[in-house]
């Protein structure tokens, strides 16, 4: 009998088995490094040396698709080759799941066949875990040591690499245990798939699990088993798990022709690369017009004194990085004495402490260290673990330091480890201010990952790219995307010179199209300056004044910028006398983290408490003061606060006719005291569902269909779960087409998910039907209909007519009341906040942003920062009606453009728009929202929300506003 | 009394007809042979117009360049097209206007028109916008509807969904390479001459002469795996917006099956009706928007009867019969975006016995959490061989991953084909 070849091209690897007469005779497991075609070929001659003869073969996989196309060979889908595989060996597995290098995958084989992939996200898949680990500075089987240790598990994003790595810097810089982070990172890969993949179905029976990570990694395999809840004899881990594919291709082939393994080979041999990737220019031309690139950039580098021989004053800086820890020493007239820029291994503290030892040591008293201040996230912990003087906000660092190269500077892009920061300067300050919160494709880290996944080393690779003479043009979205890009230009034969200069693009566009938003180089304006790690990448540098079409400057010490500008700012502001830790304080300083949570209300936040030697004690991870262990600042100027608690209010009590249950979320956050009102009446117990938060969220994620809707839509399948926990006789949650009329718009929508997410509830959880679940089409302003509706819909309750028309205007009623009353409190935050000399802050967005879980607790930070705090709602109303040029037809995005106005003209009003990730609509209004603002010379903030818990950037773009604010104020 | 307003908008160029006879109109292409009839239409009405063919990736970087990257792909893709048109050199910037269509619901879709402006604006302010709606949106910059317009517009959609319809049924059988493309060129000029020579209305004739074109076509007997697409209308149908879907499919082997432009126009129509049943809306508009249905449903009827008679090819869908079918997934107050209809398309498919779908959406599509990706459970647990994938497309979205997916539903399909004969 002819012998079976399978041979599976993954996104990183390529698997090859051979089977004669049903048994597996030959298989191997290599990394392909994007070589594809040579690793196919070598692993090939090894099986024709081996066995030489005739094979009937089947390429599958992600990257075998084009290898297939090419040589002509049959194609087998890489699932179904699974299925053939699973069929074959364990005829009576329930569901499988896989994943790869990129992709990720669940097959349900009993109870419906279904397959299903990742779509364009492949967060929670191989490459996911590699970038993890890059990121703690692990390898990945050191990773899943750590994880086996594990105490805790953190909530980190499982969505997306991005989401991830924006939970786990702040873990790291917080301090938090290694083994917890990265148990953490597994249990994220785990309710990935669970939740992304799944989408509603329930994973069980006999559940085999394939690829090469679910083989190699034992926390990974233990975080499924446990969250499934799997017993040991329905958790299967195949012996050849990490062929499986390669096994089922072998065997898909048994029809097809057999072919001499020699003609195989050649087959291959002769795949010649495709002209389909699109390519862009060469970066350099030639060498020389390298050089010339080189000279003019040296032209900014800063000199240097020796610090071995300096004595007198000098200031230090330090920039606490997301990844790394840059510190500048600096004498009067700005010479550089120290410098020094580390990847700070998750430990930046260790790295500051070390080099500040250094600096004493090397400078045997001859110094005279004025002052000190500290920038970056990990301002805080080091502010106060070295009592330095100053702690100021990245942003104004960088502006700091980007001035002293151009008076003149205005327009500062820094690119560093994980984010990219871009302002304007206008009359001296901060214009607007634009950070990637959504993205981290085109930053340092993702071109490092990059690298080593084509195992290099960031030098070497990027220096590739310098004279790459057809640079791959790789898109510039989310490195999710990027990889699959990549890996279609790898499948297109592009060589890694092409892809190292296309990855430098890519960056430089995702950056100015993406995070700027610029619609042409001339938008970003005359003198640029660049900075950050990123830009000391000539490759890059060069891409971006390509991609302007303008000569920026790039300072020789781009990397080091932020510290550069803290230590300018020490100078600057450098008091009698220092309060930075001497030499001695500094030989005795020990420190040690501890992870907890905070008991000081019932929102438990994790926190973590750094405790010094010297018995001082650092806080971080705390949302408010409480957690701090400071009084928390009083909430009487938060609408947010008072709308909170003046919600419930509109539960009054009601009768024994039943309860029904009412979501809490979307919708329900404004209409809560309609329903209240109107079931009430009617005699009906109102039951609320439980308080949002990520442990409601998870109950419900087995049941949440997208997993690119926004996150209130998806916290609501926790809200139903608890309501179904409840016991309540049925949950009442209506489809809204039309919002209320408040008359300011062409029409008054709801968005299509606060419209009809009832719909996609019903549709996805099993214990949901007809009698539990009521969901009438209703249209609020329409009385006559919606009473007819509600009468249908509540037939068997027997309730009648007038009675409901009559608990229909009941429920108005405490509406009217509702919104009388947060209006009479923002006329109070108004005049007090005014009195108080205070700065208020119109925090907008939709209703249900009012959820903590939600927003965040901004409202409390903004108040821990000495603010006022105002809703959209609670003002809209004070101004006049808006005219803008989108069509203006919801009834949230309405009130969003005349608190946009409202903002715009009053004195110490500033506004933040809340906006969920995902959320389509807010692309729309939030441009128009920017409009308003800046026609009336005001700032526009953005904060995006998700399920990220991460306040660290949020606390940049508003201390950075209220820098701006207050730069401005002291000018005029 | 006049309403005091902050007036915040900008003073855009606007349509007034006399551009009518010096301004060239571009329109971005959605569906090729639909348009082509369509373009012929508003030639007979005296406008210039162009239906534009551009589609290089050069469209997709100028659309990424000018819309918010959280905007969806089909408006990133119509602004690419308008803005590389504009860029060519090709149009007399002081004389070209733009077309776009505005349905006007509560999908964010019915934004594309200011977004449209807004981009087009910063590089060319003297260019008009012009919206082509039925619902009386603005009213300062919008194409004239005069009702014998409408009913051109009508027929011509009958038209072309009949030679969409007829070709996918042969193009994948046929025995002589080339021929169902000269059966379908025939057609199209047979529509657009009945505009010319104002015999439009015989509908009749019309039909049965483009299903006689096809018929007449020689094909094999073969069976291929049907694939229904469906899904946001510009993806569904755009070449540009899903990488040429249909030409994917017929590689693969596949009969498309695509279903007719008519029926997302009769939605529209119904949602107006459903609104005042469900929310006692403004009972004149109903009425109107009534006997325009009975007028339409008339014309669909006899043409699936037509279909039926000829017996060469699996029929139309009937809108009513879509109804029901929306009725047995979900409400039919669903109605933003594609709304109501994607479930009843696929459901209508699978009755059909077209089990395999690929369901074609932008990236993060509000209306498609719902209608679409919401739906599916409750689709698959009404038909045992629903096989559905649902296939974001996004300006970075690969080609390779999305054919991975279709090609991992085909290979369902395929087993599944392999089950059901056996």
């Amino acid at each position: 009998m002819t012998k079976l070849l399978g041979i599976d091209v993954g996104s990183t690897t390529v698997k090859v088995t051979v089977i004669e007469n049903e048994n597996i005779i030959y298989k191997t497991y290599v990394r392909h490094f994007s070589r594809i075609k040579d690793t196919v070929l070598s692993e090939l001659k090894a099986v024709c040396e081996k066995f030489g003869g005739s094979y009937s073969v089947s390429i599958t996989g992600s990257a075998g698709l084009g290898l297939s196309q090419r040589s002509g060979l049959n194609f087998v889908q890489e699932v179904q080759a699974a299925f053939i595989a699973i069929r074959k060996f364990y005829p009576d597995a329930d569901a499988a799941v896989e994943l790869g290098g990129e992709d990720a995958k669940i097959i349900f084989i009993t109870g419906g066949t279904e397959q299903r992939m990742n779509g364009t996200c492949a967060g929670g898949t191989g490459a996911f875990i590699d970038q993890m680990a890059t990121l703690l500075n692990l390898s990945v089987t050191e990773m899943d040591e750590y994880a086996l240790k594990a105490e805790k598990t953190y909530p980190i994003a499982s969505r997306c690499g991005v989401f991830a790595k924006s939970d786990v810097q702040p873990l790291l810089n917080q301090g938090a245990r290694k083994e917890d982070i990265a148990a953490s990172i597994f249990q994220a890969v785990v309710d990935q798939t669970v939740s992304g993949l799944a989408q509603g179905r329930r994973i069980k029976g006999k559940v085999i699990f394939l690829g090469g990570p679910l083989y190699f990694l034992k926390a990974l395999r233990k975080a499924f088993v446990d969250t499934l809840k799997l017993s040991e004899e329905n958790a299967l881990f195949p012996e050849n798990a990490p062929n499986f594919m390669s096994i089922g291709a072998a065997l898909a082939s048994v029809s097809v022709e057999p072919l001499e393994i020699t003609e195989i080979i050649e087959k291959i041999e002769n795949v010649r690369e495709s002209d389909d990737i699109v390519t862009g220019e060469p970066l350099f031309a030639d060498k020389e017009e390298y050089n010339e690139f080189v000279r003019r950039h040296r032209a900014t580098d800063l000199s240097f004194a020796d610090i071995a021989s300096y004595s007198g004053d000098c200031y230090l800086g330090i920039d606490s990085g997301s990844t790394t820890t840059k510190l500048i020493l600096i004498t009067p007239d700005c010479r550089i004495l120290y410098s020094h820029y580390q990847s700070n291994n998750g430990q930046p503290l260790d790295v500051v402490i070390s080099k500040l030892k250094e600096i004493y040591k090397i400078g045997g008293g001859r110094l005279n260290i004025r002052a000190g201040a500290v920038t970056g996230y990990g301002e805080d912990l080091i502010k106060s673990a070295i009592k330095a003087d100053f702690g100021i906000v990245e942003t104004v660092a960088h502006f700091k330091a980007a001035l002293h190269f151009n008076p003149d500077v205005d327009f500062i892009i820094d690119i560093g480890g994980q984010d990219i920061k871009c302002f304007k300067i206008k009359n001296g300050a901060i214009d607007s201010i634009m950070l990637n919160e959504a993205c981290s494709s085109g930053c340092g880290s993702f071109i490092q990952t990059f690298a080593r996944a084509m195992g290099m080393e960031i030098d070497k690779f990027s220096q590739q790219g310098l004279f790459a003479r057809r640079p791959v043009e790789l898109g510039s979205r989310c490195t999710v995307f990027m990889n699959s890009a990549v890996k279609q230009a790898q499948k297109e034969g592009a060589g890694v010179d092409d892809i190292s200069a296309g990855l430098s693009s890519s960056i430089v566009k995702n950056a100015v199209y993406k995070v700027i938003r610029a619609s042409g180089a001339d938008e970003l304006g005359e003198n640029i300056v660049v900075q950050g790690g990123t830009f000391l990448n000539d490759a890059v540098l060069r891409a971006f004044e390509k991609e302007t079409g303008k000569n920026v400057i790039r300072p020789g010490i781009a990397g080091l910028m932020g510290a550069f500008g803290a230590a300018l700012y020490a100078m600057e502001n450098a008091p009698e006398k220092s309060t930075l830790s001497g030499e001695k304080e500094l030989e005795d300083f020990t420190y040690n983290s501890k992870s907890t949570n905070c008991r000081g209300c019932t929102s438990n936040c994790s926190i973590n408490i750094i405790t010094f030697s010297d018995g001082r004690k650092h806080i971080s991870g705390n949302k408010c003061e409480r957690g701090a262990g400071l009084a928390p600042a009083s909430d009487e100027l938060d609408i947010y606060a008072y709308k909170q608690s003046r919600l419930k209010e509109c539960l009054k009590g009601g009768g024994a006719r039943g309860k029904v249950g009412l979501p809490l979320q979307l919708g329900m956050y404004e209409q809560l005291p309609v329903w209240a009102g109107f079931f009430e009446t009617l005699g009906f117990e109102v039951v609320l569902s439980d308080k949002s938060s990520r442990n409601l969220y998870f109950k419900g994620q087995h049941t949440v269909a997208s997993d690119t809707a926004c996150y209130p839509a998806k916290l609501i399948h926790g809200h139903i779960e608890s309501l179904l926990e409840k016991g309540v006789d049925f949950i009442f949650m209506p489809c809204e087409s039309y919002n209320i009329d408040e008359h300011c718009s062409s029409n008054h929508y709801n968005c299509p998910i606060v419209a009809y997410y009832p719909e996609l509830l019903k549709a996805n959880n099993d214990r949901l039907n007809g009698e539990n679940f009521i969901m009438p089409y209703v249209d609020l302003n329409m009385t006559k209909s919606a009473v007819k509706t509600l009468y249908t819909a509540l037939k068997r309750f027997g309730v009648k007519k007038r009675k409901i028309a009559k608990a229909l205007s009941e429920g108005f009623l405490r509406l009217e009341q509702y919104k009388t009353d947060v209006k009479a409190k923002a006329d109070e935050i108004l005049y007090k906040a005014e009195k108080q000399g205070k700065q208020i802050i119109l925090l907008a967005g939709r209703p249900y942003h009012l959820d903590a879980e939600i927003n965040h607790s901004i409202n409390k930070l903004l108040t821990s920062l000495n603010l006022a705090v105002l809703s959209e709602d609670s003002v809209f109303e004070k101004t006049e009606k808006v005219r803008v040029d989108v069509l203006n037809q919801w009834t949230y995005h309405a009130r969003l453009y005349r608190a946009a106005d409202f903002a715009a003209k009053t004195k110490n009003v500033n506004l933040v728009q809340l906006v969920s990730f995902g959320c389509g609509l807010d692309a729309i209004t939030s441009d128009e929202v920017r409009a308003i603002l800046e026609k009336n010379g005001k700032l526009y903030t953005q904060i995006k929300i998700d399920e990220i818990n991460n306040l660290g950037v949020v606390k940049i773009r508003l201390r950075s506003l209220l820098a701006a604010v207050s730069e401005s104020q002291r000018k005029n | 009394m006049e309403e005091k307003f902050t007036d915040y908008t900008t003073d855009y160029p606007k349509w007034d007809n006399s551009m009518k006879s010096t301004h060239k109109i571009l329109i971005p292409n959605m569906l090729p042979w639909h348009f082509l009839v369509m373009e012929e239409i508003l030639k007979t009405e005296g406008y210039n117009v162009e239906i534009l063919q551009n589609e290089s990736r050069s469209v997709i970087d100028e659309g990424l360049k000018h819309v918010h990257n959280d905007i969806c792909y089909p408006c990133l893709c119509v602004i690419g097209q308008y803005i590389d048109a504009l860029k060519s050199g090709k149009y007399d910037l002081d004389k070209t206007a733009l077309l776009i269509t505005q349905t006007g619901g509560g999908c964010r879709a019915s934004n594309y028109m200011s977004l449209i402006r807004k981009a087009v604006y910063n590089e060319f302010p003297k260019i008009p916008v012009l919206s082509l709606n039925f619902s009386g949106l603005e009213k300062s910059s919008s194409m004239e509807m005069p009702l014998k317009l409408l009913f051109k517009i009508m027929y011509s959609v009958f038209y072309g969904d009949s030679i969409m319809w007829c070709y996918n049924q042969t193009k994948p059988y046929e025995n002589e390479e080339g021929a169902a493309d000269i059966a379908r060129d025939k057609s199209v000029k047979l529509a657009v001459d009945s505009f010319k020579n104002e015999t439009y209305k015989k509908y009749k004739k019309i039909n049965a002469e483009i299903i006689k074109n096809f018929a007449a076509v020689e094909r094999r007997a073969e069976k291929k795996v049907k694939v229904g697409i469906v899904g946001e209308i510009y993806v569904k149908y755009a070449h540009l917006g899903n990488n040429n879907l249909e030409g994917f499919l017929l590689s693969e082997n596949c009969e498309p099956v695509v279903p007719a432009l008519m029926d997302f126009l009769l939605y529209c129509v119904v949602n107006v009706i459903n609104d005042r049943k469900l929310y006692g809306h403004k009972a004149v508009t109903a009425f109107v928007y009534k006997i325009l249905y009975s007028y339409v449903r008339k014309r669909q009827k006899a043409i699936i009867k037509q279909f039926e008679e000829d017996g060469n090819f699996e029929p139309i869908h009937d809108f009513e019969h879509l109804r029901s079918c929306a009725d047995k997934v979900i409400n039919q107050g669903v109605k933003m975006g594609e709304g109501w209809l994607i479930p009843a398309e696929i459901a209508a498919l699978a009755e059909t016995g077209v089990c395999n779908v690929v369901c074609a959406q932008p990236f993060g599509c509000l209306p498609n959490h719902i209608a679409g990706k919401g739906a599916m459970r409750t689709l698959k647990n009404m038909y045992e061989n629903a096989n559905i994938v649902a296939v974001d497309y996004d300006p970075s979205a690969t080609k390779v991953n999305q054919e991975n997916r279709i090609k991992l539903m085909l290979a369902t399909a395929r087993e599944n084909n392999g089950r059901i004969n056996n």
